[in-house]
């Protein structure tokens, strides 16, 4: 309840939760809206907004709904968000636990590995993926995921450091509790706060770089992403920008949200840090 | 010298990662349908299989894993990154001709992002909580939040096609003739929006940290002795507390370059730029996949240099850094 409270104090955080509740209703009421599939040819070709009362958003260069598209969209967004953020944080939640738990030569290995996703810029390792595992939804999300762990790991260790010397630590270890114990049901739950909040800015991520792949056309053709309309608008640009433009402002807003709500979080976790 | 040697020290740590890199695509491309010589094959239209069999010979593709391996890190060493089936001519050689216009574009999209996130984190800092800061951090979130690629096909029907004050795409005016200073000025032009749209989420993110540790320095011990021994407030600002704010900028330039690469694959598909971004992207389409790890190659090490000037950089900025140990 207190944490509720000091949530909503937050004017920013109360918009970014109002944002994502939006997103939500889109992708929850989609079916009932439009139980059509909305890639399926719905009217006339490119029908400005309000020309036709029909479609409300208009109709991209197919004839194909944009409206529908943009909440069958949201779903997708969501989906390949949620997926690719959990992926991302229990991969590296283990692995920067392992690290930060064991320290020495496994830490040494493990950071290695880390460093080395790093280095390689991820759109381009996402890039590498898609090349080689094709671009289903279920590869590019679990791909986006897998390009994402290492912030994550980095920060689960930092925490892993600051909290494997504590107290109550040294305590389970002398009833005798298994490591396995200690780094998921002790020290683990103390270092969630931050890895909360971390979630939000890899889902933001995780969706802008899902519409990237889709406008670049390396996104699974066959659903309807909200970054596949935009590039489908691309070959209209110069006269109907609105097939381009309506999809952009959806997904600005959602990552908008994401932030917001993840920010609102940290302020909320951090009292603190809020009144400086 | 001091400084010079702990650079190299973190260059030189940086190779078991490279190595790291470099196994881990080779296997990963082992997983990859098709090879080089499936690729030429396609593209010649087929083939008998006494030649296919005799050109996995020519390319050593009949080894072992481990002997390919061997051969793929020994030929890198020698900075030979194969051949290209699709553009016929050594990786290298395209590389090499896309990397000016990649690195122009990063270099201007950082310069810009850096000096407007100083300046707006600057103006936001010292009215925090007030309306310049709510505009700015507004703004910042906003600019976070927003695809690159969208703002850049938006930017181009705003200023190329209502406006007429930019041109949509390309790098240069072909077949202008143009030389010396006309010709820079023409290529600017063509770099404005390009470098706007890779710029504008660096610059929400530089001019978030840059708020962030302005507040956090404004509150030291020392620039209470500064204000206390008469300064003017600018020279506060601009002599005391900007530089020491500053150090935290400079170590994001190393950790943004990365995701700057990346970035620069969307910006120059839009902006139709012969850069490396658009070739990576290129490749994906038509499966060239030794030109693909090429790419990766050139731009880990890339993020490795750039590491490596941030951290003389830095040293440069914090005299403690260099002396220190």
């Amino acid at each position: 309840m207190r944490f509720l409270r000091l949530y909503l104090r937050n004017p920013a955080a109360i918009i970014g939760l109002v944002l994502l509740f939006a997103v939500l209703f889109l992708a929850a009421s989609a079916d009932i809206f439009y139980p059509r599939d909305p890639l399926s040819l719905a009217g006339r070709p490119l029908s400005w907004p309000l020309e036709n009362a029909r479609f409300v958003l208009g109709t991209d260069s197919s004839g194909r709904d944009i409206a529908a598209q943009i909440f069958h969209g949201a779903r997708i967004s969501l989906l390949i968000g949620i997926v690719a953020t959990l992926v991302a944080i229990v991969l590296g939640t283990v692995i920067g636990a392992v690290a930060g738990f064991y320290g020495g030569w496994v830490d040494d290995v493990l950071m290695r590995i880390t460093e080395a996703f790093q280095t390689v810029p991820s759109f381009l390792l996402l890039l590498v993926l898609v090349a080689v595992f094709g671009s289903s939804l279920w590869t590019v999300t679990l791909a986006i995921g897998v390009v994402s762990w290492p912030a994550p790991a980095r920060l689960t260790r930092a925490e892993f450091l600051s909290l494997r010397s504590r107290e109550f630590v040294q305590a389970c270890r002398t009833l005798g509790l298994r490591d396995s114990a200690i780094i998921f049901k002790e020290i683990l739950p103390n270092a969630m706060p931050p890895l909360i909040v971390y979630a939000s800015v890899v889902m933001a991520l995780a969706i802008l770089m899902e519409s990237a792949l889709a406008f670049l056309n390396l996104s699974d053709p066959n659903v309807a992403s909200w970054g596949n309309l935009i590039g489908q608008g691309r070959g209209v640009l110069r006269t109907q920008w609105y097939v381009s433009a309506i999809p952009g402002v959806a997904i600005l807003l959602t990552v908008l949200a994401v932030s917001l709500v993840g920010q609102g979080l940290n302020d909320a976790l951090n009292p603190r840090l809020k009144s400086r | 010298m001091q400084v010079l040697a702990l650079a190299l020290r973190r260059l030189a740590s940086s190779l078991p990662t490279l190595l790291i890199i470099l196994v881990g695509l080779f296997l990963l491309l082992q997983l990859a349908p098709g090879d080089t010589v499936d690729a030429l094959v396609a593209q010649m239209g087929g083939g008998d299989p006494a030649m296919i069999a005799q050109l996995r010979e020519f390319y050593g593709l009949d080894a072992s894993v481990a002997v390919q391996l061997g051969n793929y890190l020994w030929r890198l060493v020698r900075l030979d990154l194969g051949y290209s089936a699709i553009y016929a001519k050594p990786v290298v050689d395209v590389i090499l001709e896309r990397l000016p216009a990649t690195l122009l574009l990063m270099v201007s999209a950082l310069s810009f992002a850096f000096a407007a996130g100083i300046a707006l984190g600057v103006i936001a800092a010292r009215r925090v909580n007030q309306w310049p800061d709510t505009m700015i951090s507004t703004l910042g979130l906003i600019f976070y939040a927003t695809p690159s690629f969208w703002f850049g096909l938006m930017s181009v029907v705003v200023f190329s096609v209502h406006l007429a004050w930019l041109p949509a795409g390309g790098f240069e005016t072909i077949g202008a003739g143009l030389t010396g200073w006309a010709r820079v000025l023409d290529a600017a032009r063509y770099l404005v929006l390009p470098t706007l749209t890779l710029g504008l989420g660096f610059l929400a993110i530089y001019l978030r940290i840059m708020r962030a540790s302005m507040l956090e320095v404004l509150t030291l011990d020392f620039v209470r002795t500064a204000r206390a021994k008469g300064l003017a407030e600018y020279g506060v600002v601009v002599r005391h507390v900007l530089r020491n704010a500053l150090l935290p900028m400079v170590t994001l330039i190393g950790l943004q370059a990365g995701t700057m690469l990346g970035g620069s694959v969307v910006v120059e598909s839009v902006f139709a730029l012969p850069g490396l971004g658009r070739l990576a992207y290129e490749s994906v389409v038509q499966r060239d996949l030794n030109t693909l790890l090429g790419i990766v190659f050139v731009s880990a090490l890339l993020v490795i240099v750039i590491n490596f000037l941030v951290d003389i950089a830095y040293a440069r900025l914090d005299p403690r850094i260099g002396s220190g140990r």
